[in-house]
């Protein structure tokens, strides 16, 4: 009788399961809880308090991180106004500025990839009469240059387009993409999500007028956010969306999240730190993952530029397995895949299809995200475990059969269903 | 997905996985789904043409869990029936004991037509003629 459960076994030092789906979020790394604990407890002050020390502790610890978060990307801190996650500082910014603006235009250049964070609040506001552009990807996962400035007219307020891919890791050119739009007049708004505290990132050197960031991709707290608004060279004003009493200069009504924005605070403080070593030993990893894949595997190719990525992404498919069944045959390990039957909506990954992948090959798909916290151990058992698999599930598989017999399987008439 | 335990084992340990010979005339093979729908399944019997008994069931799948499960189930459910009584096995049935939830349903459905496919195609090549289109049958 056939199986298809692993008999690869656990190496000394590894525990299960094996957390390796940092784009989706990343652990909190303990030395940011440490620093979030006392403003959860003594610390509880509100930060809008201005008459009293518990109010003034929570302000002073505010600010800090204000800095903190600055810091990392080359802002200041006047700059960076606290969300609830990058979801709100995606809509804040997209929203904000086509309310702002609206007089000088109702245009805007977004692409096909964006989280649906821009993609959706864009469709909001093609609603409400603004006209979206929406920039194609080239096989490799980047846009056209040539693309983005034929499409920016007289109408065109701003573009938005993301540092780093959360499936591909691919990065944009952001620098020539920032200057662009400084040539023409355009606010450039990127969602830095996947790229903050991973490889370098600078508003300044990097022609970014509004940034969205997140706590919880970099090892801090969930239900935070920010949002980096240029303050000169151009002056950025963005038109709130959540009215109340004011914070955050009136562009984000509602009371700070404290112990959040410490922790995001401290998590930027880190990354900043060790950007750089742990970006080099990320690709370490990643390299190590994907070496041993190929050597082991026929029919496996990386999804998106693998030149122009972050260091701890991995997009591979698995051609001829689908990939739910694969993530089955894993399920010791935590990733994502861009099958369909993985997602809510029945649809495969539009990211991968954007690529001009076929379906079949969306439905391969396996995203590995490295993080802080995986160790060499780890990425061993994960390519034996994968490599084991895969093989299995091939034995099971009849187009990896019949492509073996040398059948073409784009000359078979399938019965769509 | 949380599946049920009877899928999780015949994705553990799928039965009767396999190839026979399409060119034999005791053969019938039967393939469906597409690639680019993320399910393809190939089911295949071979059938006594004495008795009209599938003596021997074998697939390959390509798909999710509940696909590959499906037609795990399918290959033990036909194996010893006539080809008469295979026919008479539903996509609901396979819901049933597979416990499959509702955005599975597609995959019993395909492994309900993969056995009339493979019935099909027996049924072609030994002469036999069609029964009336077994897609009327009563719904469960």
């Amino acid at each position: 009788m056939s199986t298809v459960v692993s008999q690869v076994e656990v190496p000394a030092g590894v525990t299960l399961p094996i957390y390796m789906d940092n784009h989706a979020t990343s652990p909190l790394d303990p030395r940011v809880l440490e620093a979030m604990m006392p403003y959860f407890t003594d610390k509880f002050g509100n930060a809008a308090s201005r008459n009293h020390s518990f109010g003034w502790e929570a302000e002073q610890a505010v600010e800090t991180a204000r800095e903190q978060i600055a810091k990392l990307i080359g802002a200041t801190a006047k700059e960076i106004i606290f969300t609830s996650g990058a979801t709100e500082s995606d809509n804040l910014a997209i929203k904000g500025i086509a309310e702002m603006y609206r007089e000088r235009g109702n245009h805007i250049i977004t692409q096909v990839t964006e989280h649906k964070a821009v993609l959706d609040t864009c469709k909001r506001l093609e609603k409400y009469g603004y006209r979206v552009t929406y920039l194609p990807v080239k096989a490799d996962g980047l846009i056209d240059l040539e693309d983005l400035k034929r499409a920016i007219d007289d109408k065109t307020i701003l573009v938005t387009i993301m540092a780093a891919n959360n499936e591909i890791g691919v990065l944009q050119p952001i620098r020539e993409i920032g200057k662009i739009c400084h040539e023409k007049g355009v606010i450039f708004h990127t969602d830095a999500v996947q790229i903050a505290g991973k490889v370098p990132f600078n508003v300044i050197e990097d022609n970014v007028d509004v940034a969205s960031l997140s706590g919880h991709k970099l090892y801090g707290p969930k239900g935070v956010g920010a949002l980096y608004v240029r303050r000169r060279n151009p002056r950025v004003q963005i038109a709130a969306q959540i009215d109340g009493g004011g914070h955050e200069r009136g562009m984000r009504s509602g009371t700070l999240n404290v112990p959040g924005i410490v922790g995001m605070g401290k998590a930027c403080a880190i990354a900043m730190e060790e950007m750089e070593n742990e970006a080099a030993y990320l690709r370490g990893l990643r390299d190590r993952l994907k070496a041993k894949l190929e050597s082991e595997l026929d029919y496996v190719h990386v999804n998106g530029s693998w030149e122009h990525r972050l260091p701890g992404n991995l997009n591979m498919s698995f051609v001829y397995v689908e990939g739910e069944s694969l993530l089955m045959g894993i399920n010791d390990v935590a990733v994502s895949s861009g099958s369909a039957c993985t997602s809510a909506t029945l649809e495969p990954s539009y990211v991968l299809k954007a690529l001009g992948l076929g379906d079949d090959v969306a439905h391969s798909s396996i995203r590995f995200g490295l993080g802080r916290f995986n160790t060499q151990a780890e990425v061993d058992y994960v390519a034996a475990k994968v490599i084991d698999i895969v093989k299995k599930l091939r034995e099971l598989s009849p187009l990896y059969e019949m492509v073996k017999e040398g059948i073409d399987l784009t000359k078979i008439e399938w019965q769509a269903h | 997905m949380a599946y049920s335990d009877k899928v999780v084992d015949h994705y553990n340990n799928p039965r009767n996985v396999g190839t026979l010979d399409k060119s034999s005339a005791e053969v019938g093979t039967g393939l469906v789904g597409a690639p680019e729908c993320g399910d393809v399944m190939r089911l295949q019997i071979r059938v006594n043409p004495e008795t009209q008994v599938i003596e021997e069931a074998k697939f390959k799948t390509f798909g999710c869990g509940s696909a590959i499960a499906s037609s795990s189930l399918a290959t033990e459910w036909i194996k010893g029936r006539t080809v008469e009584d295979a026919l008479a096995i539903k996509n609901t049935d396979i819901v049933k004991e597979l416990s499959l939830p509702p955005v599975k349903i597609h995959c019993s459905v395909l492994a309900e037509d993969a056995i009339r496919a493979a019935i099909g195609d027996w049924k072609k090549k030994n002469g036999v003629a069609e029964a009336a289109p077994a897609a009327t049958a009563t719904a469960q």
